[in-house]
């Protein structure tokens, strides 16, 4: 204890020492791991012989050569795009709305935000029961409503299942949006706004002139979390639709669970895996780039 | 009129309006209910329980109420370990003066990019070897990982703002610094402390991925995993899949009601900072 007395800076890391070991072990080692898996032949009898020889290219050029691949690609992209555009946009009007003073406002603000902590598979369970072509409530209500005749296939068609599952993680994502713009909202200063209301500006104007620009860093930072944690999708699509029908919703997180752990080539999974983290370390670039300024100030 | 009563009559408006996105944006949640108090009806759900029966949740806790008591248990045991090995890394990222200290906050800020599909897809030979597949301790530690990056920076942001010179004081009094951490540190960190083990929490007792992955028999079942493979196995009893759903949706109800604030915060502090 003398020694580490008179050398406080090791003292200091013996207290972060044990979360960086495990941060080694569940997060640097897998990564590295799954890279050396990719070039490796597993077979279903591998984890009884612990043989996996090196096949080098050879999982790359199976994976890339497979339609499921391009189009869990197409897929994955179609998906994150379609859901952060609905997430965002709808997050944002209701920070905007809840930004308003009124009765309740705090109340409805926080309940709202249950969509979000329940379970994932468990929301898609429910939806998966919702959005039944023929015992679902909602083509039920279309019908009641006379805006459909036929029941809408909403899961049961390869042409519509992708959309499906869009909406349904539009409303998982929503609550998320809605918290973190609603706090970046707070932080700008109200004089500004009725310092454009004296000049004449309309709200619209004043939206676009004062808030949006002044709201630009959290902006970026809900939308690149909101980037990572979709673009990985897996619990909701497998629950939803399992990727069906007709692989019409296979995304490159379900493709990696299917080519693992299902066909137990966990070489070809790795390839896949791989490709999402590649795809994921770009936006991390981005994402540290949003933070940035907030290190610089030592925050 | 008065500009009084026409603020009175605008806020009124806008509690109505928020009423109605209530309404709109929890409806799948009262179907889930809905559905649940409803066994006897088979197909055809009516709009509402008008004769509310609780047979379905007898039904959902004796098929999945082990997989609940599974769930908690890895809930907590996540807990333990994610905040033991956040609270002191936390504390040490916190001192200004440790050189290196930043890369770490920025290695940590970027585990959390890392696709669990991915971490999953390696773990799972490791544990192959190291015999943890199927067992308690090796989704205990997996999901564990869900939490700690999200924990070590909230608990870093708010420990920053601890007075140092309380821990000094108590240094020059002849503590260490691990006994004036557990003693001093600790205890003021106490909220913090408590926001990022509610989440680890929640984020552990959703886990569906390690779970469906780094198991491959019935022996450690959580209910995420209970109620995919139940609405796999059969799906005409609705009413049990949904009181399953019900129950497994209590955490994050309970949570909602008795740490508001700490949720609020939380989400915007561990995101933002």
């Amino acid at each position: 204890m003398s020694n580490l007395a008179r050398r406080p800076g090791l003292l200091r890391w013996l207290f972060v020492a044990p979360a960086l070991v495990y941060m080694a072990a569940f997060f640097g080692y897998p990564l590295i791991r799954n890279v050396l898996m990719s070039f490796q032949h597993y077979t279903p009898t591998t984890y009884f012989t612990g043989e996996a020889p090196f096949n080098g290219l050879a999982n790359w050029r199976a994976v890339l050569a497979d339609p499921l691949f391009t189009d869990a690609l197409w897929h994955t992209a179609l998906f994150t795009a379609g859901s952060l555009l609905g997430q965002f946009t709808i997050g944002l009007a209701l920070a905007v709305f809840f930004s308003r003073r009124f009765r309740l406002s705090g109340v409805v603000r926080a309940v709202l935000l249950l969509p979000w902590l329940v379970p994932m598979v468990v929301s898609a369970v429910v939806w998966r029961r919702i959005l039944d072509q023929e015992h679902g409530v909602l083509n039920a209500a279309l019908q009641a409503l006379g805006l459909s005749d036929g029941g809408v296939p909403w899961l049961s068609s390869p042409s519509v299942a992708l959309l499906s599952a869009v909406l349904v993680n539009i409303w998982i994502g929503v609550p998320f949006n809605m918290v973190i713009l609603y706090g970046g909202l707070q932080e700008i200063p109200r004089e500004l706004y009725e310092a454009a209301a004296l000049d004449g500006a309309s709200p619209w104007r004043a939206f676009r002139s004062v808030t949006l620009p002044l709201l630009r860093p959290v902006i970026t930072v809900v939308l690149v979390l909101g980037f990572m944690s979709t673009v990985k999708i897996l619990d909701l699509i497998l629950a939803l639709t399992a990727g069906g029908p007709a692989d019409a919703t296979q995304t490159l997180g379900t493709v990696t669970y299917q080519l693992s752990f299902l066909r137990l080539d966990f070489g070809q999974g790795a390839v896949v895996g791989n490709v999402l983290v590649l795809i994921s370390a770009v936006f991390a670039v981005l994402y540290l780039r949003a933070n940035r300024a907030d290190f610089g100030q030592g925050k | 009129m008065d500009p009084s009563r026409i603020r009175r009559l605008r806020s009124a408006w806008n509690t109505a309006a928020a009423l109605l996105i209530l309404a709109v944006l929890l409806f799948p949640v009262y179907w889930m209910l809905n559905t649940a108090l409803q066994p006897a009806s088979g197909i055809a759900v009516s709009w509402f329980p008008t004769a509310p029966s609780l047979d379905s949740f007898g039904q959902a806790l004796a098929s999945q109420g082990r997989s609940m008591l599974t769930s908690l248990a890895v809930a907590l045991g996540a807990v333990a370990v994610c905040l033991a090995l956040a609270a002191p890394a936390a504390y040490g990222l916190a001192q200004s003066a440790l050189r290196g200290g930043r890369s770490v906050v920025f290695t940590t800020l970027l585990t959390q990019m890392v696709p669990g599909i991915v971490i999953a897809n390696a773990l799972y030979s490791a544990y192959a070897e190291l015999g943890l597949v199927n067992s308690y301790l090796g989704l205990i530690l997996a999901d564990a990982s869900l939490g700690l990056p999200f924990s070590i920076v909230l608990l870093r942001a708010f420990m920053v703002s601890l007075p140092g010179e309380v821990v000094e004081a108590a240094l020059v009094d002849g503590a260490n610094r691990f006994t004036a951490f557990v003693r001093i540190v600790l205890p003021m960190s106490r909220n913090a402390l408590i926001t990022a083990g509610l989440f680890t929490f929640l984020f552990a007792w959703s886990d569906f991925m390690f779970a469906l992955t780094l198991n491959t028999t019935d022996d450690v079942k959580p209910v995420t995993l209970g109620i995919y493979q139940f609405v796999g196995a059969h799906v005409s009893d609705w009413g049990a899949v949904m009181a399953t759903a019900v129950l497994s949706a209590v955490p994050a109800a309970v949570l909602l009601v008795v740490a508001q604030k700490y949720i609020a915060a939380g989400i915007a502090g561990g995101s933002v900072k």
